[in-house]
């Protein structure tokens, strides 16, 4: 036995009574955050003759075809697309922001404090109000508030500030020698950009893209203020629970959360594959 | 015509805000030569090399290098190559790529640049590992792929920031020999920032020994060795015991000094506080009476006809044509 070394749990003696409490806890922890979810997944495959509430009578995905079906569903599918478009728009508009600022953030510029504490400001602001302020202010101007003006501008009140912060960490662990060695090597400020800085935080980046996807994806409180006469996902599927009630909206549940599932798992073997590609041995060229 | 000096420093000055980094340091370094640039940290060692690189603005004062002012052009303009002290590798691309890295930065073609970078990897002894990325290369092989990056831009001064902290003592004595090696085959002018006296001592034909900004003391490392021209170059090159006398501060080898009696000749009466077994030689620490820190190298041949132990009394001897008078610091 090594003197001072870390204790070691003989084998087949039992943990202590804590490891068990605080298991315990972590799983009541688990089961509150996934339980609900998991009862609204199994309840979307409710049998026809089903209601919203347990027990299932039989199973059947009739409620998945409701969604597609004309009728009182037919706004979903179009909300579903303007919802991924605005997205979209908003993850690209976030990323180039977000990267650029990040990069610039490195050194002190004049007025760098003012701006970092507007984003700050920007970002503990309760949505419904900044949604409130910029809807009144486009009715004030005698505007129509729409998806790609006020919608767009409201969601970028808040992916903005959360993919300049991303970008912090990311901008943090790059090195600055990096940047010079290139310029030694005779890089221009453009090459060096495109060869050295992006490449190297492209993983970084993708995270701050699908970070500002996902977060425009289900926003409710900014937009639904801004959003004008057509609906994105989330404000059509919380007019359905108020108007509607049916394993549909389950189904509409299940379905969301796997398109969000794909996105990021997409992401996510897009990240390890670079990663890996950087540090796993390659075949040997010969 | 020929120039004579590869790099000249002209009262070259770096200020941040009303700190001043380097101040007013003037050196001329000779053709292919191996330079070092030796100092304690915060010293301006490394704000000198990246003055000379092109990667800091100077304040103040002009650079020279082969004769022609480069104070205002952008470091790949001037004719020199930095090695950084991390490497600075870039991660993403693989060793081959690297390497190439400043030849498709001027726009030459796929299959040439891969060419030239491939010559140049063999020229560091890594032309097997051409696809490896860095994160796949030992400290020692970034190393060489770095050096061979550096290289391939044809520098006229290859500039080195610490290039062996970051190995382990066995390679870094290996690459030392390397470095030397390669300078002396391409004929090039090589500047090196270290703060270990041993390597400076081992590599440098010019060694500049700097301190709070200033250039204390530059020449062959034999020189500063041999005639330091005050304690502080005394005590960072190591080797030597200084004290003071009615004239001002000397400096004796320490292994010029044995342990003996007291007698006519010069010496010191002190207590031994450390006793070090080196191999060939043993260090015998003394605090004196008058209080200051000595050691004696002593032969272990002759340590051992006659030890001491820690708390003896003992006494320094030396004689008076090994002592060293500076001036004051």
């Amino acid at each position: 036995m090594i003197v001072g070394g870390p204790q070691v749990r003989p084998i087949g003696e039992g943990r202590p009574w804590t490891f068990y409490a605080l298991g315990g806890l972590f799983g009541a922890y688990l089961l509150f955050l996934y339980g609900p979810m998991a009862v609204i997944y199994v309840l979307s495959f409710q049998g026809e003759n089903g209601g919203v509430t347990f027990p299932m009578v039989g199973v059947s995905t009739v409620w998945f075809q409701d969604i597609v079906k004309p009728g009182q569903m037919a706004n979903i599918p179009v909300s579903f697309g303007r919802s991924i478009g605005l997205a979209a728009l908003v993850a690209c508009i976030t990323v180039v922001f977000a990267v650029a600022a990040g990069l610039g953030f490195r050194r002190r510029f004049p007025g760098s404090g003012v701006v970092f504490y507007m984003a700050v400001a920007s970002l503990v602001m309760p949505g419904l109000l900044v949604g409130f302020g910029i809807g009144l202010g486009f009715q004030f101007l005698g505007l129509q508030t729409s998806l790609f003006t006020s919608a767009l501008g409201a969601q970028l009140t808040w992916t903005l500030p959360f993919g300049l912060f991303a970008m912090f960490a990311v901008v943090n662990r790059f090195n600055r020698a990096w940047e010079e060695a290139a310029t030694d090597l005779g890089a221009s400020a453009w090459q060096r950009l495109r060869f050295v800085t992006l490449p190297i935080l492209l993983p970084g980046i993708l995270g701050v893209g699908m970070g500002a996807l996902t977060l425009s994806y289900d926003e409710y409180a900014r937009t639904t203020l801004t959003i004008g006469p057509l609906n994105t996902l989330p404000l059509e599927i919380y007019a359905l629970i108020s108007s509607a009630t049916s394993p549909t909206l389950f189904a509409i549940g299940t379905l969301t959360t796997g398109v969000s599932f794909a996105i990021l798992a997409t992401t996510l073997v897009l990240v390890f594959r670079m990663q890996r590609r950087r540090s796993l041995a390659l075949p040997e060229m010969s | 015509m020929d120039p004579r000096f590869d790099v000249e420093l002209i009262s070259v000055t770096k200020r941040y805000g009303a700190t001043l980094a380097v101040d007013g340091i003037s050196l001329r370094i000779p053709r292919a030569s191996y330079t070092c640039l030796l100092g304690p940290s915060g010293c301006g060692k490394t704000t000198t090399l990246r003055m000379i690189a092109g990667h800091e603005a100077i304040s103040d004062g002009d650079i020279l290098i082969d004769d022609k002012n480069v104070s205002l052009l952008p470091p790949a303009a001037r004719g020199t190559a930095m090695m950084f002290q991390s490497y600075a590798l870039f991660p993403h691309l693989n060793c081959l790529d690297n390497v190439a890295f400043s030849l498709k930065m001027r726009g030459i073609a796929k299959a040439e640049r891969h060419k030239a970078a491939r010559e140049f990897l063999d020229l560091v002894h890594l032309g097997d590992y051409a696809m490896r990325l860095p994160s796949q290369l030992s400290g020692g092989q970034q190393q060489r792929v770095a050096l061979a990056r550096a290289l391939i831009t044809r520098p006229k001064v290859l500039l080195l920031d610490e290039p062996l902290s970051a190995l382990d003592p066995f390679l870094r004595i290996k690459v030392r020999e390397e470095l030397k090696r390669l300078q002396r085959e391409l004929e090039i002018t090589f500047i090196h920032v270290t703060h270990s006296q041993d390597e400076a001592m081992a590599l440098a034909d010019l060694m500049v020994v700097m301190e709070d900004g200033h250039i204390r003391q530059a020449g062959p490392p034999r020189e500063i060795f041999e005639k330091p021209v005050n304690p502080f170059i005394a005590r960072f090159i190591g080797g030597h015991n200084v004290m003071m006398s009615d004239q001002g501060p000397i400096a004796i080898r320490a292994d010029r000094c044995r342990l003996g009696v007291a007698s006519d000749g010069p010496h010191v009466k002190g207590r031994v506080t450390v006793v070090e077994y080196q191999g060939t030689m043993v260090r015998v620490a003394i605090a004196t009476d008058p209080g200051d820190e000595v050691s004696a190298l002593v032969p272990d041949g002759l340590f051992h006809e006659q030890p001491v132990q820690p708390g003896d009394a003992a006494t320094l001897v030396w004689l008076d044509r090994d002592v060293h008078w500076m001036a004051n610091a």
